[in-house]
């Protein structure tokens, strides 16, 4: 099995966020780490993270106004459409995507993609199958699947919703 | 048009029996010359639903792919290949190419061509090579193939990225291959998106490719010499959890007398899906895959159907991604093709929890779980492939009821 220590900068951030996850605490801590120059955190961090996603999938983009969140939709070069969900105080609550291709989830997730990924690997064994993903952690929800040219998924944190958005929103 | 095309291709198959029938007996036919028949190729092929090659897989129908070093007699049957209607080409572990060797793709400019393909929830990676591809009577020559393996060459970072696991073991796929017999011909189309092909200069640098059609992975049925427009996956109805069941994939749509669409209804779908109704909710984007092991549709709010979880799995692992009613669930859907055909499902779903207690079974009729967010689709697995026959109609090609894409059953 490949595993997915590929990025050493994550990892820091990745242990950190592992032992710690699920409390609102942390979410903050993160930011604090994560705002200055880090330009691969985008789930749970600011909405200026975005314009690296847009760079690194050579994307056009456009935004959303909401009452309780703003989207940043991306069309890849690819053709995915990427919709990154932005609360009022600026950080990014969720994720969702739409296309031919699964997006590169390790930018997009930031240091969240170590422990989605490591869930993900366990999602295999007994009785697995073939059959969309589900990675549902207290910090970290991930759903991906569709089918093969026409993938759909997303990843929120449960604690960063703002209050009165609701999960069918995040599409 | 269907009634008709099948009508016409009864009465070619009558008339050919009558002309044998006549030769033998009447010297005064002679001036009706007939040319000898070719004799029909085998074109059915036993599948079996059981745990398969790794012991362990649930809804998995499997059969035997015999691959040969392309224009050569030397030869491999690797059993234990999943049957794939969700996917196009085949895909075959490297750890199962024992006693085959295959000659690998090359681009134009000398390097090797590799491949990451993404499935719902995982991803194969290796090299493509080229056989010959035998099943029953049926062979295609210079099939390009996947193999399935991590060794050869490193996955790059856009293959990995979705964070997906790899399936390219046999404890990480559960079978010694795929076989993807799907709607489309090519896996990835003429205009294939970056991120599927790549150019490997050496084993730790591949990079993203263009790769023209005629060089990507194939559904070897498109590259058959007849019967080469789809086939039918045929199995009994089944009413509960067994052990294994059997069925059958026959080559060929209208082409044989054991192929005909018979009563079948056609649902086109010429961008891969039908639309799935449900509770007065249209869902397109709907597809029927042999390859996904339940039915997964919709999600937990709009199904009523619980999620998996350990308060409702009891004594055991957890079966995430599957629901886990307290009782069986019974529902009613219909099915719709672009061409206005439909036609209703009545379909069930148990917990998988309780399913999976029994260790024996490998036989799940009523498996089902969500689909990924948005949950606007249907992903018709093998449990609806019990008590029907499937046709599955390539692409482009020509059949008695028209061009496919589309299924029909």
């Amino acid at each position: 099995m490949l595993l997915l220590g590929r990025y050493p900068l994550m990892n820091r951030f990745g242990a950190i966020l592992a032992r710690s996850i699920g409390t609102v605490a942390v979410g903050a801590a993160f930011t604090v780490f994560c705002l200055p120059g880090v330009s691969w955190a985008t789930l749970g961090g600011s909405s200026g993270s975005i314009d690296s996603d847009q760079t690194q999938m050579q994307g056009t983009r456009r935004t959303i106004a909401g009452n309780l969140y703003t989207i940043h939709e991306i069309t890849a070069a690819t053709g995915t459409v990427v919709r990154e969900f932005v609360s009022l105080d600026g950080t990014v609550f969720a994720v969702a995507w739409q296309g031919p291709r699964v997006p590169d989830l390790r930018q997009l997730l930031g240091s969240y993609f170590e422990p989605y990924a490591q869930a993900a690997q366990m999602q295999g064994g007994a009785r697995a199958g073939r059959r969309p993903m589900t990675v549902n952690q207290t910090g970290l929800v991930v759903q991906a699947g569709g089918r093969i040219r026409a993938f759909t998924g997303r990843a929120y944190v449960p604690q960063m919703l703002p209050a009165g958005v609701k999960l069918e929103e995040i599409q | 048009m269907t009634t008709a095309r099948v009508f016409a291709v009864t009465l070619l198959a009558a008339g050919f029996s009558f002309s044998i029938g006549c030769g033998g007996g009447s010297s005064s036919s002679s001036t009706h010359t007939t040319t000898p028949p070719t004799t029909p190729a085998n074109n059915s092929l036993t599948i079996t639903v059981d745990a398969g090659p790794a012991g362990n897989y649930a809804n998995g129908a499997f059969t035997s792919v015999t691959v040969c070093s392309p224009g050569t007699s030397t030869c491999q049957t690797v059993d234990g290949v999943l049957v794939d209607t969700g996917s196009s080409g085949l895909r075959i572990l490297s750890s199962a190419l024992t006693t085959v060797s295959l000659p690998q793709q090359k681009a134009s400019d000398g390097n090797s061509v590799a491949e990451c393909l993404t499935f719902l929830g995982s991803y194969t990676w290796g090299p493509v090579e080229t056989a010959d591809v035998e099943m029953a009577g049926e062979k295609a020559s210079s099939v390009p193939i996947q193999v399935l393996s991590d060794t050869d060459y490193t996955a790059p970072n856009a293959c990995t990225s979705s964070g997906f696991p790899p399936a390219d073991t046999l404890d990480s796929l559960g079978a010694n291959g795929i076989l993807g017999v799907g709607l489309a011909a090519q896996d990835c189309g003429p205009s294939c998106p970056a991120g599927q092909y790549f150019e490997c200069s050496s084993t730790t640098n591949c990079v993203s490719t263009n790769e023209a059609l005629a060089q990507q992975v194939i559904n070897p049925v498109a590259l058959f010499a007849s019967d080469n427009n789809g086939v039918i996956i045929e199995f009994p109805a089944v009413s509960g959890a067994e052990a294994s069941v059997s069925g059958t994939m026959v080559f060929g749509i209208g082409t044989q007398s054991n192929n005909g669409l018979g009563s079948a209804t056609i649902y086109d779908a010429p961008d891969g899906t039908l639309t799935t109704t449900f509770s007065g909710n249209a869902y397109p984007g709907s597809f029927l895959d042999t390859g996904s092991n339940g039915y997964f549709f919709l999600d937990s709010s709009l199904t009523g159907l619980a999620d998996c979880n350990s308060s409702n799995s009891p004594g055991g692992a957890v079966p995430i991604g599957f629901y886990c009613p307290a009782t069986t669930q019974n529902f009613t859907a219909a099915n719709q093709g672009t061409n206005g055909t439909s036609g209703t499902i009545s379909f069930s779903v148990a917990s998988a929890s309780t399913l999976f207690a029994s260790s024996a079974d490998t036989v799940f009729p009523t498996l089902g779980g969500p689909a990924s967010n948005p949950p606007n689709y249907f992903d018709w697995g093998l449990p609806f492939f019990f008590g029907r026959n499937v046709y599955t109609a390539i692409e482009n090609t020509s059949t008695p009821a028209g061009e496919g894409p589309y299924w029909a059953y």
